[in-house]
């Protein structure tokens, strides 16, 4: 492992699951969140955020996660932290399980997240560089305020200048920068970057989007980058996937995503992009409506209600995430992939 | 006197308080009738400052405004009381971006769309009733009548923006001002609202100003953009021109910023540095601290508009002015 050990941060958690094993593996993940209501606050229905979601994360390798408000796209980062409990499903952290071998501490020495409003995620009474050191104190690493300095030189931000400066004293864009170096500051393998460039403006996220192209390259790290805007997931991922309603619906490389989406959902995600052509203009929208409820789901695949294709079994049958044949890796779960469905238009290519 | 819809001559606002704000800067601006212009800039750049001034919205203690704003040919700082009341509202009107606080929660949808209506028309309550029905039935709401009972909560995001815009609507402005109305939105959610705009206002052959800081909105909805930065106008022109050949510094920064087509692991060519705060007036151009083309003569003092077209300025020093025929 010493070619590795050069590219990654000081102090990195050693590699324990091999180079063959993915730094992170996601079994059926399930969280359930109660609606209280009445008299009592008793349960009155669950709103299903994530409902058997499983993925894994490749050692040195970018998932985008895409998907509309209520998707179980958060949830899933929060769950993947411990920042929420889950109540089904295992999270492998590199080989090993967590609440079996690992602890939640150990998980968030080698998992750091970024949040999506710099300011709240930041203590207003510390300063930046306290901020920044807080986490590698806790921990107990060697000198927490050099580490801190240094980071903070790396992301752009002049320790001499910043280092004593409180958050509200600086932008939106540096903000985000402090967030990033904290992060950092733990020396993580993996980093969830939750939407963490959709508060900036344009100018200024093109900025911080090339900072963490270049941290990932210097350090090796892994990232997980959920957001809504689809140009930026693509710029920074391999591989995307795609949620509706608390399920996966579609993953696979970008570049096969880009060219051939395989869910109806994500076809429409696509042509819900804005059209930068003045020439050639969107002309009907893909979907009508918006997302139905999370706390009642439609019966099968989730998304038959809005969809162009759905058929009497896509309203009792739930799809599985299946590779597609010509694809390898590239996974979708539609009835119209899978020819044993029962779907009338199912394996008619060109169409789906 | 004159034929344009809005046209705005040298405005400035100034924030006055603990600190001034120099919010709009010399800000010069036309809308034709039926004509629809998207205000594009970042957070900060005076967009949803120049619709609030139109409708006169700002704090009338704390905000000092320069200039002339002619709605209609009418001056509108000169209007107050009934006259104003009737303006706002009836001759222009506004969607906001949050349809959640901008709807009143303890009344139902049909009542506040009826109640403009009553308001500005003078109709009875039937009538009125009958128009918000109208209104829904074009903004696309399924099952309108029922909705009409509906109160704000009971309806998910995109269809409160939809009642938003119906309410807007309802007196048939001639001049409509959207303030970011999407960008609360989901994507798929987003297109259909943008689409729907663009449809109603063919339809009523109302002008549209635009506000957003998302070039694609503003290519889907408008025909003209006008770039914001630092509470100026650098460039306008026809959306084609502003996409297809931007020539200020700052425009061309946002069009490679918004990662369109960008191919994997290509450097992005981002604008370096940050938005100037706005606590002193300008003195040269604001966008110069940023900007890869600027020399001393660009901070000596504020550059003037070069006029490309009729309508396509660039207030840059470096765009070299078209010859004179």
């Amino acid at each position: 492992m010493s070619a590795t050990e050069t590219t990654t941060l000081p102090d990195s958690p050693e590699d324990k699951g091999g180079p063959g094993q993915a730094l992170l593996i996601v079994k059926d993940l399930r969280k359930y969140f109660p609606v209280r209501g009445g008299i009592f606050g008793r349960a009155q229905a669950m709103v299903q955020a994530v409902d058997g979601v499983s993925f894994s994360v490749e050692k040195g390798e970018a998932l985008g996660i895409v998907g509309e408000s209520g998707c179980g796209k958060s949830t899933t980062a929060r769950l993947l932290i411990g920042l929420t409990e889950k109540d089904e499903g295992e999270i492998i952290f590199d080989g090993q399980g967590l609440g079996d071998a690992l602890s939640l501490r150990d998980l968030r020495r080698g998992v750091q997240m970024v949040f999506q409003d710099s300011y709240a995620s930041l203590n207003p009474r510390l300063t930046i560089e306290e901020s920044i050191a807080f986490g590698a104190r806790v921990q107990g690493l060697d000198d927490p305020v050099g580490r801190a300095h240094s980071l903070m030189s790396r992301v752009g931000l002049d320790p001499a200048r910043f280092a004593s400066r409180y958050p509200h004293e600086v932008s939106g864009g540096q903000r985000q920068r402090i967030n990033i170096a904290r992060a950092l500051a733990m020396s993580p393998r993996l980093v969830i970057l939750d939407e963490a460039v959709s508060a900036l403006d344009k100018s200024v996220e093109a900025q911080v989007l090339n900072l963490l192209a270049d941290l990932r390259e210097e350090f090796g790290l892994t990232y997980i980058f959920i957001s809504h805007d689809l140009n930026v997931v693509r710029y920074i991922s391999d591989r995307i996937l795609v949620m509706y309603l608390g399920e996966v619906v579609e993953v696979g490389p970008v570049d096969a995503i880009w060219s051939r989406q395989a869910h109806p959902y994500t076809r429409s995600l696509f042509s819900a992009m804005p059209s930068m052509d003045p020439d050639n203009r969107t002309k009907t929208p893909p979907l009508s409506g918006d997302p139905p409820n999370p706390i009642d789901p439609p019966k099968g695949c989730r998304f038959h209600t809005r969809c162009r294709f759905a058929d009497s079994v896509c309203k009792t049958k739930a799809p599985r995430l299946m590779e597609l044949p010509q694809t390898p890796g590239h996974l979708a779960a539609c009835h119209l992939h899978d020819p044993a469905s029962g779907h009338p238009k199912a394996g008619q290519e060109g169409l789906a | 006197m004159t034929d344009k819809l809005v046209d705005i001559r040298n405005l400035t606002v100034r924030f006055k308080g603990g600190r001034t704000v120099h919010a709009i800067n010399d800000l010069s601006l036309s809308l034709d009738q039926g004509e629809t212009l998207s205000l594009l800039g970042e957070s900060g750049s005076g967009k949803s400052v120049t619709l609030k001034t139109l409708l006169g919205l700002l704090p009338p203690k704390r905000s000092e405004i320069e200039g002339d704003i002619l709605v209609n040919g009418t001056d509108i700082r000169t209007l107050s009381g009934k006259a104003l009341q009737r303006y706002r509202g009836g001759e222009v009107s506004m969607v906001f971006q949050d349809p959640g606080l901008a709807l009143d929660p303890v009344y139902t949808v049909g009542n506040q769309i009826a109640e403009a209506v009553m308001r500005h028309k003078g109709l009875r309550k039937e009538e009125a009733m009958d128009i918000a029905f109208d209104m829904l039935q074009r903004v696309r709401i399924p099952s309108p009548e029922r909705r009409l009972k509906n109160y704000p909560h009971e309806l998910s995001g995109g269809m409160r923006q939809r009642v938003m815009i119906a309410l807007a609507l309802a007196c048939r402005p001639r001049l409509l001002l959207a303030d970011e109305p999407t960008t609360a939105l989901d994507a798929t959610v987003q297109i259909q609202i943008l689409l729907l705009l663009r449809d109603l206002q063919r339809e009523f052959g109302m002008g549209v100003i635009f506000v957003t800081h998302d070039i694609g909105v503003a290519v889907e909805v408008s025909e003209r953009i006008a770039v914001m930065y630092a509470g100026r106008i650098v460039e306008e022109g026809t959306t084609h021109e502003i996409i297809n050949d931007p020539r200020h510094p700052y425009t061309r920064g946002l069009l490679a910023a918004n990662l369109h087509d960008v191919a994997k692991g290509e450097r992005l060519n981002a604008i370096p540095g940050a938005p100037p705060a706005l606590e002193a007036p300008p003195t040269g151009c604001s966008f110069a601290p940023r900007c890869p083309m600027a020399g001393p003569e660009c901070t000596a003092g504020v550059p003037d508009f070069v006029h490309l077209g009729p309508r396509r300025r660039v207030a840059c020093l470096r765009v070299e002015p078209v010859p004179a025929e």
